[in-house]
């Protein structure tokens, strides 16, 4: 077939280091959320949900520019840590961990809202710390939340475009993803390129989708 | 021995009520809240486990402070050292019966033989594999009371365990209840809405009525009216009635008795918790054969 095959190489590359980082940020920043009693979350939870709502191409343009050598914080990176972000792999983690967060933090942030008060209590009179709570009782027990959250992360980074777009460019090999690698080969009417990338990815995201479905099919709920 | 004085604005169904109470519980006693339902009495277990904070108060426990409004001391549930049972069990679903009992004793040294003790004296041992989901009602209760206990703690609090369950496993429980009481001598706090529950379980009762208590003392005392007399006095449920042949089944306890009764009784009805009084003219006592 003679396919570039590098575009979903670096697809679930980049899906794989997002997903990771936004597990890893998500868990806490949904506790906090869902728990604080603090008058910032508002803010905080406006703009983690922003992305939902803003083209992404807003997001990927204003990461430019941010990370723009020629802008202070760009400038900074690149002569004090001599990190450049924008057309970078770096660039494109970076704009899919913003705009992925919402996938991850918001059903980990119901689950966390909806979880039984009284499981949590019960382990505290057991003598359990907050975090030993979270880690022992609420976190097995909102399993589905947790796989949701990151399969509709690893799911929404695979299908991103804009953001990767603009602060990637379409670099062949360094942050041409297979989405861009669509959107490339329509533009210079290799027809068959873009239909091998466009039904690889539908077949992966269908396959995504499903496992999640069967995954969380028939767990007991909170009658314990 | 427990001092509490709490005070606390409630916002319930009824509406808002002051909870105002003062009292004391002496080391090792068995004591029972007894009230409607929305007066305060789970807030009360609350407060003193440190799950709810009073507005204003003193909680002291075997000499030490767990809460001062004025001192600005709180200590958090972690270091009261209570027993906590909840009237929804509160049992972690992710563990089985055993591992919800090893999650308690987790911190102290683990002690095997205890959970085998515990699971034993509940009658769980050979559901102990079982996670909540595949346990019945009395079953998680008995698993939330044994895991509640396992830490060996200064005081009791069961938040009206029994509520929710049917005659025969609630008097099985009961006599659990007693027999843990027994063997630990732990100070214990039961909030029930049960008078049968609370003359066979407590020496000591507190009536609460709009965050108030308004009276207290031995369940006797507190709960009938006479002086010590010939008469019997039962707590009872009507079980049936029959108003025109003047007959009615009672349940006292977990026997039945078919009366008939002299009095006009148009305001009573199927399911009223009633007390007996009995005139006795002469009484016999025989030891009964354990069964």
């Amino acid at each position: 077939m003679g396919y570039d095959l590098r575009p979903f190489v670096l697809t679930f590359k980049l899906a794989f280091f997002t997903t990771g980082i936004l597990f890893i940020v998500g868990v806490p920043l949904a506790y906090w959320l869902a728990f604080t009693k603090n008058k910032m979350r508002y803010l905080a939870e406006t703009l983690v949900s922003m992305p939902i709502v803003l083209p992404s191409t807003v997001i990927g343009f204003y990461l430019l520019v941010f990370f723009s050598p020629r802008h202070c914080v760009g400038n900074f990176l690149e002569s004090v840590f001599n990190i450049r972000v924008v057309f970078t792999f770096t660039g494109l983690v970076i704009g899919s961990v913003i705009y992925s967060l919402p996938f991850m933090v918001n059903p980990i942030k119901s689950a966390f809202q909806n979880f039984p008060v009284s499981l949590a209590e019960a382990s505290y009179t057991l003598g359990k710390s907050k975090f030993m709570t979270l880690w022992k009782v609420i976190l097995p027990n909102i399993k589905p939340a947790l796989l949701s959250g990151i399969a509709m992360t690893f799911a929404h980074t695979v299908g991103e475009f804009g953001v990767v777009l603009m602060i990637g460019g379409s670099i062949p090999g360094v942050t041409r993803v297979a989405s861009i690698a669509v959107y490339g080969e329509t533009e210079v009417m290799h027809f068959s390129a873009a239909n091998f990338y466009s039904a690889v990815l539908i077949a992966v995201s269908f396959a995504m989708l499903m496992l999640l479905s069967l995954a969380n099919r028939k767990r007991p709920g909170f009658n314990g | 021995m427990i001092k509490a004085r709490l005070k606390k604005q409630l916002f319930t169904v009824q509406g808002k009520i002051n909870l105002e109470i003062d009292f004391e519980i002496k080391k090792g006693e068995f004591a029972t809240i007894f009230g409607k339902s929305g007066t305060g009495k789970t807030t009360i277990l609350r407060m003193l486990a440190g799950l709810a904070d009073p507005e204003e108060g003193y909680i002291q426990v075997d000499g030490q402070v767990w809460f001062d409004s004025r001192r600005k001391i709180n200590l958090p549930p972690q270091k009261r050292q209570v027993g906590f049972a909840f009237e929804n069990y509160a049992l972690f679903p992710n563990m089985t019966v055993r591992q919800n009992l090893e999650f308690a004793l987790a911190r102290d040294k683990k002690e095997p033989y205890f959970t085998d003790e515990l699971l034993n004296m509940s009658g769980l041992k050979e559901f102990a594999g079982r996670k909540p989901a595949e346990l019945s009602g009395g079953q998680k209760q008995r698993a939330a009371l044994i895991r509640a206990i396992a830490r060996k703690s200064k005081v009791f609090l069961f938040d009206e365990p029994l509520s929710a369950l049917d005659t025969e496993t609630r008097l099985w429980i009961q006599d659990a209840l007693l027999r843990i009481y027994r063997r630990f001598g732990t100070t214990t706090i039961l909030v029930s809405h049960d008078l049968p529950e609370v003359f066979k379980l407590s020496r000591l009762v507190f009536v609460i009525e709009e965050g108030k208590i308004i009276r207290s003392g031995s369940p006797a005392d507190v709960f009938i009216k006479d002086k010590p007399s010939k008469d019997f006095v039962f707590a009872a449920e009507i079980i049936d009635l029959q108003k025109p042949d003047k007959r009615v089944v009672l349940r006292i306890e977990n026997s039945f008795a078919r009366i008939v009764f002299l009095e006009e009784a148009d305001s009573l009805n199927i399911g009223d918790k009633i007390m007996v009084t009995a005139k006795q003219l002469s009484c016999t006592f025989k030891k009964r054969e354990e069964a």
